[in-house]
């Protein structure tokens, strides 16, 4: 299994500028055969969702570390869905309780991937999930 | 000692330096060492090292609304705490009202917000500003929040003269680690220089930058880079202090730094020998300082960061007390220790508690800090600091080649090599190649981990720091306060004018963060962040 030919939007909602793990992952989907692009940080959820129509991307990854998890993804699932998005498969990544976890997959969330997880691993379960 | 094995192959420190079975006399530069407080100060900028100032402990903390924030600075200063450092929340960091439609998610939630000046008398009311040193890690608005607390202090009848701390006001490291970039390079720079300009003449004692290596070392960065990219940053600003007519006696005094420090015990006590002679050759050599506080590397530091882990918390208390050990030996003259739960949330008041208390015991009961420079003609750290030097100097000479570092940060050349070795690290740790206990190795298997007592913030206060805004906002003389604005906007049109003076009047009028950023924004634009290209 590969990534080759996925398309994949890594994107920064919100102000938060920890960049290092929406950095590593763009670097190791694109090892793995991936497309990637990188939103770059301060992305509102509106234009993360229209990049992710325009760019026809199969996924798009989030990534929060500033506490605001939640709110970033019910914002921008919202607006893929006003776009006629909502087939497009949203994960999320970051600094995230494990007592958060529920809210978010019930929120829509395709996967959660936090930062002491295995790189292999969770190129393994995209996989999985975007095949 | 190394297994057979290991000896084969050969044992690094984190920077990729060789480290020897035994080193031996033979091994050194045999450069001179001096005597702490003199030329080439590798044993510490102070005759008399921690016997005659002790580190301030620094730890930084601010949440919610300046109300919650003002009863955590209480509570660390009863503690026993000598020094404040506010955090602030994102928007104010971005140069946004809580109003902001990108702010609402985070306004209170990383750090206080404090988007006007009464939110600021708020913060340090019972305070007093004459008598503690506040340190405020602000960046692409700082001139706008060093304005602010001046004018706090101006209010209060404090003479500015008698402010002391710290404002971060290091731009360039935002654009390539922490990301509160506000404006482009070229005025960015304009308004640091203004600042610190203005604090050498009207709060002398307040240190007006801190250049920090901290936010690229933990973005993945090693020590000597970190130590390296810092380097080039500060004598960036030396250029354009310069260029603003400023003196290298007048400002090279006030000039601070700030640095992560991680685990390696030795490397880390290393780095900032080396740092210290090299900034003091620099300073002397090229720029003519005859001063000799011009020559001083002061720096902070804060123990803790990336190197902290979610899996077996507690263990983050043995490593901070081993990265606290490591500052001391290595001369900072501030310390902020993480507390064990800083890896995943904002700190609860016991485990900020044991962070202030780490710091205590290496200071009161270790007995480190009776001799200054106790490494000092170690054969291991000897060898160490000449490699470091050594390295640190080819990675300057590696951004001097490239074309500078604003050239370096607008390509995206430091962005990228960043990534790469954050990528690096990640896989080091996964593979097991780089150690880390209670995560690859002697981990639970299968146990989630356990974060102890969590801290919540109330949810009711955002809706109050909106109230607040509202309240001043309506409160305040709009007109005078239209009219500092109208002031700030012209004097940012030309590069003549100090503007220092023109945001602290914005200030006293009640113009908020968001309005100030606003108006330089519509005359300076915005920085364009350069695309990851690998």
């Amino acid at each position: 299994m590969s990534l080759q030919g996925k398309r994949i939007l890594i994107a920064k909602p919100g102000l938060d500028g920890h960049d290092v793990g929406a950095k590593i992952i763009t670097l190791a989907l694109r090892d793995h055969g991936a497309d990637v692009i990188y939103t770059g940080i301060r992305k509102s959820p509106d234009y993360i969702a229209r990049t992710a129509v325009d760019e026809d991307v199969d996924a798009v990854g989030l990534s929060v570390l500033s506490g605001s998890h939640q709110e970033m993804l019910v914002a921008t699932l919202d607006q893929m869905k006003a776009m006629d998005a909502a087939d497009i498969k949203v994960f999320i990544g970051g600094t995230i309780p494990p007592d958060d976890h529920a809210a978010l997959v019930a929120a829509g969330a395709a996967g959660i991937f936090t930062s002491e997880m295995n790189l292999e691993d969770t190129i393994a379960r995209l996989e999985v999930a975007l095949a | 000692m190394p297994t057979q094995k290991e000896d084969e192959k050969g044992i690094k420190t984190p920077s990729g330096i060789e480290v020897p079975v035994v080193v031996s006399p033979d091994m050194l530069d045999g450069r001179t060492l001096g005597k702490p407080g003199e030329v080439p100060f590798t044993r510490g900028i102070f005759p008399d090292g921690f016997r005659g100032r002790m580190w301030t402990i620094r730890q930084y903390s601010g949440f919610g609304s300046a109300e919650e924030s003002n009863q955590r600075y209480r509570f660390l200063l009863d503690k026993g705490q000598t020094g404040l450092s506010v955090a602030l929340d994102l928007p104010t960091q971005c140069g946004y009202d809580p109003d902001d439609p990108m702010a609402t998610a985070e306004a209170g939630k990383v750090g206080v917000s404090l988007s006007n000046l009464a939110e600021m008398e708020i913060l340090f009311s019972d305070i007093d500003l004459a008598a503690i040193s506040t340190s405020f890690t602000i960046n692409g608005a700082a001139a706008m929040i060093f304005a602010m607390y001046v004018a706090a202090a101006d209010k209060a009848g404090i003479p500015r003269a008698s402010l002391t701390g710290t404002i971060q006001n290091d731009i360039l490291k935002e654009y390539v680690a922490r990301g509160t970039w506000i404006f482009p390079v070229k005025p960015s720079m304009r308004l640091i220089a203004d600042s610190i300009l203005f604090a050498n003449k009207e709060t002398p004692r307040f240190n007006p930058i801190s250049i920090a290596g901290a936010h690229v070392r933990d973005a993945g960065c090693t020590a000597v880079e970190e130590i390296g990219y810092t380097l080039v940053n500060g004598l960036a600003y030396v250029d354009e202090l310069l260029r603003r007519g400023g003196e290298v006696d007048s400002f090279a005094k006030r000039l601070s730094f700030f640095f992560y420090v991680h685990m390696d015990l030795f490397e880390e006590a290393s780095k900032f020998r080396a740092a210290r002679r090299i900034w003091a050759r620099i300073m002397s050599e090229r720029y003519g300082a005859k001063d000799p506080r011009s020559l001083l590397f002061r720096f902070g530091v804060v123990c803790g960061g990336s190197s902290l882990t979610a899996a077996q918390p507690l263990n983050n208390i043995v490593r901070v007390g081993i990265e606290n050990l490591a500052a001391v030996l290595g001369g900072a003259q501030s310390i902020f220790t993480c507390a064990y739960d800083e890896a995943f949330q904002i700190p609860t008041e016991q485990s900020a508690e044991i962070a202030v208390r780490t710091q205590q015991i290496i200071a009161h009961e270790s007995g480190v800090a009776n001799t200054v420079d106790p490494l000092g003609g170690s054969y291991y750290v000897e060898y160490l600091t000449d490699r470091m030097e050594e390295k640190i100097l080819a990675v300057m000479n590696e951004i001097d080649d490239y074309g500078g570092v604003i050239k370096a940060i607008e390509e995206g050349y430091i962005q990228m090599r960043l990534a790469q070795r954050a990528k690096e690290r990640k896989e080091k740790v996964d593979s097991g190649e780089r150690v880390v206990v209670g995560v690859n190795r002697y981990s639970h298997e299968g146990e989630e981990a356990q974060f102890g007592e969590v801290f919540r913030l109330d949810p009711g206060n955002r809706r109050r720091i909106l109230e607040k805004y509202q309240a001043t906002r309506d409160r305040r003389d709009n007109d005078a306060a239209q009219a500092a604005l109208r002031r700030l906007g012209i004097a940012a049109l030309t590069d003549d004018e100090n503007l220092m003076p023109l945001l602290i009047d914005c200030c006293h009028q009640y113009v908020t963060v968001g309005e100030m950023v606003a108006e330089l924004k519509s005359h300076w634009g915005e920085f364009r962040e350069p695309a990851l290209i690998g």
